[in-house]
């Protein structure tokens, strides 16, 4: 895998304040530089032999550092235009830029590093594996990474990492139980630690709260803020709940497949 | 490194999984147990088959034989060279075999052999088959004071001299109590109705109970003896014998000397054991030899000579021992006398020169030695278009039963790996369901970057494992049965009060088995295979979902 020896050249597992190229506190604003652009993006799926136009041409783009959020009533596209910047799909038309360079159309394998290493996702059913145990659903990316051998000797140092993640998630005493013996709250949780493992620039939530009581929500959302503001990590979250999207830094409205506002 | 570590969580935490792993595991026992016996089956058939056959035999297409048996066995020395191991001549002749039992004829028909005791034990496995442990050291058509079957049969009725004295002693008792009471039957040669006398109709004497352990003969009640008359001059021709059988007492020249069953026999005769027994079970069900006749009895043997067209000839023969190859196609027909005897009773001996003629000449080959190659070189030899001779290896003249043994086993094996394809296709179709049941857990793995081939392999390397499991653990039942096949047989005999294996059937007591590695080796590759095979197309679908389908799958 020739992304291997990326892990490598960062500090090593230092909790993840792995974007801060520039040395601003907090920038986030129209100067730091964009890390990923999507244009005129089109994509309709098909049900049968009608054809469902989802997205219409979404330009779109988000800065480094930048936490933001993308609205609309459920069926707008918003979590198609999601998949699409996880590169989890590919768009009908239209380009996707990531840092600079164009993903849409990257083979399988490269786009399969990218979302391994440089996108960390959570989803709205948190998608932990059931046979696994919380810790070793944490280190899930970085099995899939590292062939067999190279794990095996890597595997002190990924583990102290992996519970430093929890730790930091406030999940310290999980490490050995199950996704089902959690709640669903710590079970996003775990999603989140496990996004974070490979030390991603870029974490694209879909309905993260979505699952969640009140209580519950705000807690990821506070784990996300923080990771946010205290390490820099960009983020796109997509959310139907406009509380939810006021504490972002920037919200982009999705209706019919366009982008409403900005 | 995930993958492996998916397909172990997977199989251990599926117990529709656990269903594969059995079936795959029956399959492979299975096919491990029925190889096993199967081979050793065909292993001991072969042996048993082979046993009484020399390896390559050269017959003459007539009862008439071929002259010269030397020169005949010195061009085969040529041409075969350093591989020959021994070689005998012998003749076999159509027969027919009577004795008296309980007061009746029993008559069977025979393969009569005339053999030359000297070489006939060197070209086959002949003498270990015998009952008396000193005619299997070295042969004699001499009747044996006793021991027969000693180191062989758990109990075997009194037999040889000791039984034939007895025998001789009742009879000449009965001969004076029938000529006592005016029994106008009996003549003056009396003594020599010995053919009538039945051994199972006297009361034992004392002398006779001694290493009695077979009650068959005290048992029954007496039978009136029904005396028959033979013209001794029958059987005994006046210039009968030319040497080779110098201390036999049957070469009583004169009519007119009497014939003294209680110290002289008849010319020797090794019996196959069937010929002369009953096999049957007692009350407890113990398997039970009943002897029509045993070594110390005479019978009578008719058989053609070699005149054009040919004459029945009968002679009288004292069994002097039973051989048991436990091949009851060969126990049950063979007998063997002296060669020079049957030479001389057919009239196959040569007027001028001396020499007697044979019908087959049976050839020992060293071990290693092809069969086939040395056949055809003897066939090449001796054309048949001159010579008529038909020259076989013993494999071609067992061929059909060997080649049913054979097709037994293919068909066998056939039938059980298609029910290994069966496993197959459950765990198709297991991996199919698996593989539904895991579309969400594989659009998860993609989202964190596994890829087709990663995924793939999750489910093909849960196949191997499956296969593996199964078939290690298959192996291993499979070894342990056939390791204690006997006594599982006896159990399930036990169980359902049905005999698996029927020893007064099959040619053997136990169930012969023969574990060959390799064998073993192919079943759990194969299993192995198709285990990996049946899991590769669930594995395909489930690489080629798309990550987005399979989150949304709820």
């Amino acid at each position: 895998m020739s992304s291997a020896s990326r892990l490598d050249s960062f500090p090593e597992f230092d909790v993840p304040e792995t974007n801060s190229q520039n040395n601003d506190e907090h920038p986030r604003l129209a100067s730091s530089p964009i890390l990923m652009r999507s244009q005129s993006v089109v994509k309709s799926y098909r049900k049968g032999k009608i054809e469902i136009p989802v997205l219409h041409g979404i330009d779109f783009e988000v800065r480094e550092q930048e936490m933001v959020s993308i609205v609309g009533a459920s069926g707008s596209g918003k979590s198609t235009l999601l998949h699409l910047l996880g590169t989890l799909d590919v768009p009908d038309e239209g380009e996707i830029f990531f840092e600079g360079n164009r993903i849409d159309n990257l083979p399988a394998a490269s786009r399969d590093i990218l979302r391994n290493q440089y996108f960390g996702m959570i989803f709205q059913f948190y998608h932990l594996l059931p046979e696994f145990t919380t810790l070793e659903n944490v280190l899930m990316p970085v099995m899939i990474q590292y062939p067999f051998m190279k794990y095996m000797r890597k595997r002190r140092a990924l583990k102290k990492r992996a519970k430093e993640l929890l730790e930091m998630v406030g999940l310290s005493h999980r490490l050995r139980h199950k996704p089902k013996e959690l709640s669903g709250g710590e079970m996003q949780r775990v999603a989140i630690a496990r996004a974070l493992i490979s030390e991603p620039r870029l974490l694209l939530a879909d309905e993260p709260t979505g699952n969640l009581d009140r209580d519950a929500g705000l807690e990821i959302l506070e784990i996300l803020r923080t990771l946010n503001d205290q390490h820099n990590l960009t983020i796109v979250m997509v959310t139907h709940d406009l509380a939810i999207a006021e504490m972002t830094d920037r919200t982009v409205r999705l209706a019919e497949g366009l982008v409403t506002s900005v | 490194m995930y993958k492996w570590l998916l397909s172990w969580r997977y199989l251990k935490s599926r117990y529709i999984a656990l269903a594969s792993v059995i079936s795959v595991m029956l399959g492979v026992a299975t096919l491990i147990v029925v190889n096993s016996v199967m081979a050793g089956f065909s292993a001991e058939m072969h042996d048993r088959l082979h046993g009484i056959l020399s390896d390559v035999v050269l017959r003459s297409h007539n009862l008439d034989g071929f002259p010269d048996p030397n020169w005949h066995m010195e061009e085969i020395r040529k041409q075969v060279g350093d591989d020959l191991e021994g070689m005998t001549a012998a003749i076999q002749v159509p027969a027919m075999v009577s004795f008296s039992h309980n007061g009746q004829w029993v008559t069977r028909p025979i393969s009569l052999v005339g053999i030359d005791k000297e070489t006939y034990g060197s070209v086959s496995e002949f003498s270990e088959f015998l009952l008396h442990p000193e005619n299997r050291e070295k042969l004699s058509f001499l009747l044996r004071e006793q021991g027969y079957g000693k180191g062989k049969k758990v109990s075997f009725p009194t037999s040889g001299w000791k039984r034939r004295r007895v025998q001789a002693e009742y009879e000449q008792a009965v001969i004076k109590h029938q000529t006592g009471s005016n029994f106008s039957n009996s003549g003056p040669s009396l003594p020599e109705g010995i053919d009538s006398f039945d051994p199972t109709q006297l009361d034992p004497p004392d002398s006779f109970n001694s290493d009695e352990t077979n009650g068959s003969v005290a048992d029954l009640p007496p039978l009136p003896p029904l005396p028959e008359l033979e013209n001794r001059s029958d059987h005994v021709e006046p210039d009968a014998v030319v040497g080779g059988m110098n201390s036999v007492p049957f070469q009583q020249p004169l009519e007119s000397i009497e014939f003294d069953p209680m110290t002289e026999q008849h010319t020797g005769i090794v019996l196959g054991i069937s010929i002369c027994s009953i096999r049957g079970r007692d009350e407890s069900g113990e398997i039970q030899d009943y002897y029509l006749c045993l070594p110390g009895d005479d019978v009578k043997i008719t058989f053609p000579n070699s005149g054009q067209p040919p004459k029945a000839v009968s002679d009288t023969f004292t069994v002097v021992d039973f051989y048991e190859s436990e091949m009851s196609e060969y126990d049950s027909s063979f007998a063997f006398m002296p060669i020079e005897r049957l030479q001389h009773l057919r009239g196959m001996v040569d007027a001028q020169s001396g020499v007697g003629s044979v019908t087959s000449i049976q050839i020992k080959l060293k071990e290693g030695a092809d069969l086939a190659v040395v056949r055809d070189k003897l066939q090449a030899r001796f054309p048949v278009h001159q010579f008529g001779y038909q020259i076989s290896t013993w494999r071609d003249l067992q061929g059909p039963l060997l080649s049913a043994v054979q097709m037994e086993t293919t068909i066998l094996n056939i039938l059980l790996f298609l029910i290994i394809a069966v496993a197959g296709f459950g765990i198709l179709a297991t991996f199919f369901m698996i593989v539904v049941e895991k579309t969400r857990d594989v659009g998860v793995l993609k989202s964190l970057g596994a890829s087709d081939g990663g995924v793939m392999r999750i489910f093909v390397g849960y196949g191997l494992a499956l296969g593996i499991v199964g078939s290690g653990i298959g192996m291993a039942m499979g070894l342990a049965f056939v390791a204690n096949i006997n006594e599982v047989a006896s159990w399930i005999e036990w169980l359902t009060g049905q005999e698996v294996f029927d020893p007064t059937i099959y040619y053997f007591s136990e169930i012969p088995v023969i574990v060959k590695p390799i064998t073993v080796l192919f079943i759990v590759l194969g299993a192995v295979a198709i285990a990996v095979g049946a899991s590769v197309l669930p594995a395909r679908k489930a690489a080629r979902l798309k990550p987005v389908e399979a989150l949304r799958y709820e």
